[in-house]
């Protein structure tokens, strides 16, 4: 089972009312590389990878529910208060019509979330090289939206979560090399 | 000198109506370079880690947008 | 309007950090399960967090629940602030 714990990972802060950012940052919440499906990705392919990299998969999925509330967090602060002019000035008008100013599980373009983004194979190297390549997607993602965004307490979060996605990645390696069952039959270091 | 920040220059065509990037950079993070984690290596400390993103140095690679002026980071 | 006092935010970021190390090291330690250096430097914070929790919790109420904190009188579990208002 899984247990809420009352306090982000990291403590998140938007300096201004800023909707065009919220609405580049929802790619990261209902997004293909977004923090919803790595989250599931990972946690769903446990049932069928080698009890070595069980604790890896499902350790990293619980800490993409923790960003997945900073993300949350960060598009509640930056659209709060904002007036429904303001929602349709950064091409969120469609968005308020329906959901006011609700997050809600889309990409920034307004696709909802769909169960297509995410894999599982069954083959434990297919899937560890399809959670290697979604970590460096989502970094990639980071980046991009850091380069839209001149909200630097934004960006503060958003490169806490870019360097997240590099641990993950490193630990995904680490386990590939695990399952090559290797460790300790040659010096790795 | 090593970075992690790599750079290509793509071919800027006669009829390339945008105002052409002359040099592309690219991010290759660390975990690409120190393969499976060696134990010991250095760390920061709690608050450091918690603003770096990472208990480790090694793996600390700041991303800054390269449109404003870059703002630093902690020290490796 | 209900004001967060600064307390809040030192406390909440102490518990941040050590909370944050012990992620880390439990990622690491999910691959290099034998570093018992690691496996020692996470006791150690896996000990700190629980005073750091206690004494966040007796200033600003449980961090969980389902029984993984005390209740107060009333069930103070549903007071603000939640983590994404402060």
């Amino acid at each position: 089972m899984w247990i809420y714990e009352k306090k982000l990972q990291y403590p998140v802060r938007v300096s201004t009312c800023n909707p065009m950012l919220a609405r580049y940052l929802v790619e990261q919440y209902g997004g293909a590389d977004g923090e919803l499906s790595a989250a599931l990705r990972y946690l769903n392919q446990r049932y069928s990878i080698p009890d070595k990299v069980i604790g890896l998969l499902t350790d990293i999925g619980t800490e993409e529910f923790a960003h997945l509330e900073m993300i949350a967090t960060m598009i509640y602060k930056l659209t709060k208060d904002a007036t429904p002019e303001m929602m349709k000035a950064a091409g969120l008008g469609d968005h308020y019509a329906i959901h006011d100013n609700a997050l809600y599980y889309a990409n920034s373009s307004g696709v909802p979330w769909t169960a297509s983004y995410i894999q599982a194979k069954g083959d434990p190297i297919a899937d560890l090289y399809e959670d290697i390549a979604a970590e460096e997607k989502a970094r990639a993602t980071y980046q991009w939206i850091i380069n839209l965004s001149d909200d630097p307490d934004l960006n503060d979060g958003l490169r806490f979560l870019r360097q997240r996605e590099i641990i993950h990645s490193q630990r995904f390696r680490e386990a590939v090399e695990i399952l090559k069952d290797e460790q300790g039959k040659k010096k790795f270091f | 000198m090593f970075t992690l920040y790599k750079t290509y220059c793509p071919i800027v065509g006669p009829f390339d109506p945008c105002n052409p990037i002359l040099e592309k950079t690219y991010s290759t993070p660390p975990n690409l370079y120190i393969g499976f984690q060696p134990p010991n290596l250095p760390q920061f400390t709690p608050l450091e880690a918690l603003r770096a993103g990472t208990l480790w140095k090694p793996f600390y690679d700041p991303y800054y947008n390269p449109f404003e002026e870059a703002k630093g980071g902690l020290p490796r | 309007m209900k004001q967060i006092p600064p307390e809040y935010y030192q406390m909440m970021e102490q518990l941040q950090a050590v909370d944050f190390v012990l992620v880390e090291l439990t990622l690491y330690l999910d691959t290099h399960p034998n570093d018992l250096e690691a496996i020692k430097q996470f006791n150690h914070y896996a000990k700190e967090r629980k005073t750091l929790k206690k004494a966040f919790e007796s200033q600003f109420g449980p961090l969980m629940q389902y029984g993984n904190s005390y209740s107060g009188h009333p069930w103070n579990w549903n007071e603000p602030p939640w983590p994404w208002q402060v």
